[in-house]
């Protein structure tokens, strides 16, 4: 726990008087460390992120265990403490560039705004460091780019304005949810080896949800798989590409289209498979007093 | 715009027209001869056909000439610009009321969404909409001339009050003038008439802008905010509000014009000096030349309401500023 | 979430028997007014002049809600008003809806210069004030009965057509239309058949409201003394009298503003409870 920067504990949470979304989630990532979060849709993998930083529906509670950041319960802190701490320590790069940038406010402001607001940055300040992260970011022109509204800017350029914006307050930790898929194949590699050269230079932990074991492969050192809210697998990437433990996983690496076998043929998870993990998960429940 | 208001022209001049009651007739001495009923029936052009009277009332107006007012004897013009700075300041004020109203009902609803708060405001806003001004004036009228007599319940003005002002925008060159007194005299004749205005006006708002402001609240952008660190308030205020008022603009703007034109009832009501008094007046008096005139302004103040409501639209939304 | 939706039934079942128990009472007071009044409401008596209701000092037997400076009972006043109040909501909220709804929908759906006509109107009909517009047809029209419902319906016709071409519009565009044009409907009988019953729901909502609308213009033009020709009882005219002996019988202004208060508010929330009920979502 002394090396991990983010800690999750036996995480629980369910929709308000409904079924769990989230059954007894641990995992774990360590300072400068790259984990991945795989799983279906559904699986719960945006749940996690959004319980870790404090923006879960409204519909939505999380109902037990622990998660650490930097030697900190968030869970047991009050509302406000919270926020605070989160801001400062953390960030999250969203899924869809096309709707995460505030159409009425300048892209400049938009990467500013917490350090001269939470941080207490000075102005000055704040906008010499945007112009820094925008070059980092490969985006040229910075001082005219950061003087323009979000329409007047490409997906992929507000992609990178939003990861401009991450690394903004150097964070510890940092929480990609699916950043690449609202983007063109050709734009995704280069937004995801942007992601793995910013988390390489400044040394940042990441947590990275997604669903595509192709771009798993790319970026992680660790592995964590999840299914219907459960974590069924937690493995070093080498460990897990070279021989993944659970069936479902096994299923999973086996269904990934294979570049070196373009006519092979698509092997999706078998049922048989898919059954046998919903009997572990519906055990989880029947322990855990759901069922 | 123009085939709007030149419409409208056409049908009062045609409606009022067909008032019966001479108001030559109405205007002298019950033993007027049929001689002095001509002469000055012609010195108002009131013997040619309607066609002729249009054209030259009309011509008459692209030159700033809107006739001669029958029962006032005054240019029409001089007199419905003397009277239109009065329902000028009360619709502004009513209108900064509704706002002001409807602004902070809409965000306390929306910071206590889902809250007993937020469903006792949704039974306000209920009962505020389908009760027209008309009926929120007498009620206040009841409630703040009568029972708590706070506020004066007729006219615009403490006439023994001195005033020596160049225009008639009384409540602005009071301020300017620094005549405090007679800003709180006026204040004090205002504020209930605008609040009856306002009402209406103040529910819709708070009703739109409080569905826009909780459905933008979901929107991926505000979401990334929260992470930022920043509190519910701030989100609410400085992410979600710019974004929220677009849409209640447009209907604003078709909702003050429905004000505007309440201020006929309202003036009444309340004894109030300004252009809708007036034109009851004048329909009573069935001055035709002043009718027309205080028609034809409305339907102005009107069209440049809607051009104002358009403009600020498109300075508020980036996207079409840039486009 | 299987709360909320609860909840908003128990709400809309309050609110429908609220209004719809006030309304139903005002139809039986109009109807019965002649036995459930307990004076003439034109007695003029000018020694019974300003009495406060029964429950003030100085109150007489017999004026529940006290009287008017001429001596005329108030209670009695107001159950006769209903007549008025009543008949105007009804005869005019209904022509409104029917002449406004007619020509929305032939602009909505056959488009084409009917449309480009009736727009060009509505845009003409709404550069006017509502009130000055209605006083001003009335001292066209003459006052009474009749005239004010002419007043209501030509002035009002703009908020049904408006709406209800909005709807034709948006439902003219639907598949099912074009369906059953293929199936060989005329543009008439398509309209007739398959787009209004699509429209009524929305209808039917406007004619409530229109009718408590209708009741407020009456109240107006009682108002400014533009109503009946007769003396006979209107809650406006109550109102008009009222406001002018405010401070020395409030009685005589609050109680009709009261029932008119009470029966706009019935009126717009009967609407509201009818469009909700009926709200395919909701059910």
């Amino acid at each position: 726990m002394t090396k991990s920067y983010l800690s999750i504990r036996d995480l629980n949470a369910s929709i308000h008087r409904g079924p769990p979304l989230l059954r007894g989630v641990s995992l774990d990532v360590a300072q400068g460390e790259v984990r991945c979060l795989v799983g279906e849709s559904g699986a719960g993998k945006s749940m996690i992120g959004k319980a870790v930083l404090g923006i879960l529906p409204r519909a939505v509670v999380v109902t037990g265990g622990e998660i650490w950041l930097d030697g900190e319960n968030l869970l047991a802190m009050p509302p406000a403490k919270r926020r605070k701490t989160i801001g400062a320590k953390a960030a999250m790069i969203p899924q869809d560039p096309l709707t995460a940038l505030n159409p009425s406010h300048r892209v400049g402001p938009q990467i500013t705004d917490r350090l001269v607001d939470i941080l207490g940055w000075t102005r000055a300040d704040a906008d010499a460091r945007a112009v820094e992260l925008l070059g980092e970011v490969h985006i040229p022109e910075a001082e005219r780019v950061l003087k323009m509204y979000p329409h007047e800017l490409s997906g992929g350029m507000r992609q990178r304005i939003l990861i401009a914006s991450a690394f903004a307050a150097e964070p510890k930790l940092i929480i990609a949810d699916e950043p690449t898929t609202a983007l063109d194949v050709t734009v995704q590699k280069q937004i995801l080896r942007l992601i793995a050269e910013m988390q390489r230079r400044h040394g940042t932990a990441l947590l990275f949800v997604t669903h595509d074991l192709g771009v798993v492969s790319k970026v992680g050192n660790h592995l964590t798989v999840l299914f219907a809210g459960k974590v069924v697998e937690d493995a070093s990437m080498r460990e897990f590409f070279a021989s993944p433990v659970h069936p479902y996983s096994r299923s999973l690496l086996a269904a990934t289209p294979k570049y070196t076998d373009p006519t092979g043929s698509l092997n999706p998870v078998p049922q048989a498979v898919i059954d046998e993990t919903m009997a572990e998960v519906a055990a989880y429940d029947r322990e855990h007093g759901h069922g | 715009m123009a085939v709007t208001l030149l419409g409208a022209a056409i049908v009062v001049f045609v409606v009022i027209r067909v008032v019966p009651g001479n108001p030559i007739v109405m205007m002298l001495p019950p033993n007027a001869t049929q001689v002095d009923i001509d002469r000055l029936s012609a010195l108002y052009g009131l013997d040619k056909s309607i066609f002729e009277q249009f054209v030259i009332w009309l011509g008459g107006v692209l030159k700033g000439d809107f006739g001669t007012s029958i029962s006032l004897r005054q240019p029409v013009l001089d007199l419905a610009l003397g009277r239109l700075p009065a329902t000028l300041e009360l619709s502004l004020m009513a209108l900064l009321f509704a706002v002001l109203i409807g602004g902070v009902l809409a965000l306390t609803g929306t910071r206590r969404r889902q809250t007993r708060t937020e469903g006792a405001i949704d039974i306000v806003n209920g009962i505020s909409l389908s009760v027209p001004d008309f009926l929120w004036g007498l009620l206040l009228i009841l409630l703040f001339g009568v029972l708590w007599p706070v506020f004066h319940i007729s006219g615009r003005v403490t006439p023994s009050l001195d005033l020596n002002f160049s225009t008639n925008f009384l409540l602005i060159e009071s301020l300017l003038r620094l005549r405090l007194d007679v800003t709180g005299d006026l204040l004090a004749h205002m504020f209930m008439p605008a609040l009856a205005l306002s009402i209406p006006l103040a529910a819709v708002l708070s009703q739109l802008l409080k569905q826009s402001l909780k459905e933008t609240l979901h929107l991926d952008y505000v979401t990334l905010s929260r992470t930022k660190g920043y509190s519910e308030n701030h989100v609410i205020l400085k992410e979600a509000l710019r974004n929220a008022i677009l849409p209640t603009l447009t209907l604003i703007g078709v909702q003050f014009t429905f004000l505007i034109g309440g201020t006929v009832i309202i003036e009444r009501l309340f004894s109030y000096e300004g252009l809708g008094n007036m034109a009851i007046d004048a329909v009573i008096n069935r001055d035709l030349p002043l009718i027309q005139g205080i028609v034809i302004l409305f339907a102005l103040i009107f069209t440049i309401v809607n051009l104002a409501v358009d403009m600020t639209y498109a300075l508020l939304n980036p996207r079409l500023r840039h486009a | 979430m299987l709360d909320g939706r609860s909840q908003v039934k128990r709400r809309i079942g309050a609110r429908l028997w609220l209004s719809g128990g006030w309304l139903a009472l005002l139809v039986l007071l109009a109807i019965f007014a002649p036995f459930l009044a307990p004076k003439d409401p034109l007695a003029q008596d000018l020694f019974t002049s300003r009495l406060p209701p029964f429950w003030e000092k100085g109150a007489e037997a017999g004026y529940w809600l006290g009287s008017d400076s001429l001596g005329r009972d108030v209670l009695s006043r107001i159950i006769y008003g209903s007549r008025v109040a009543l008949s105007v909501a009804l005869v005019a909220g209904l022509l409104t809806c029917l002449i406004g709804s007619a020509l929305g929908l032939i602009a909505g759906y056959f488009r084409g210069w009917a449309d480009l006509l009736i727009s060009r109107l509505i845009d003409i009909w709404m550069a006017f004030p509502p009130v000055l517009f209605s006083i001003l047809l009335i001292a066209v029209l003459g006052t009474g009965l009749e005239s004010i419902i002419i007043a209501i319906v030509v002035i009002d016709w703009t908020r049904f057509a408006r709406v209800v071409r909005a709807e034709a519009m948006t439902q003219g565009a639907m598949d099912y239309v074009d369906s059953a044009r293929v199936a060989g409907s005329t543009r008439l009988r398509t309209m007739l058949t398959e787009i209004l019953p699509n429209v009524l729901p929305t209808i039917g909502a406007l004619l409530t409201l229109e009718m408590g609308i209708a009741v407020i213009v009456e109240a107006i033009l009682s108002f400014v003394n533009l109503s009946l020709s007769t003396d006979y009882p209107t809650w406006g005219g109550m109102i008009a009298e009222g406001r002018i002996s405010v401070h020395q019988a409030w009685w005589v202004l609050v109680f009709p503003l009261v029932a008119l208060f009470l029966t706009v508010l019935s009126f717009s929330q009967l609407g509201e409870g009818l469009k909700d009920r009926f709200d395919p979502v909701l059910r």
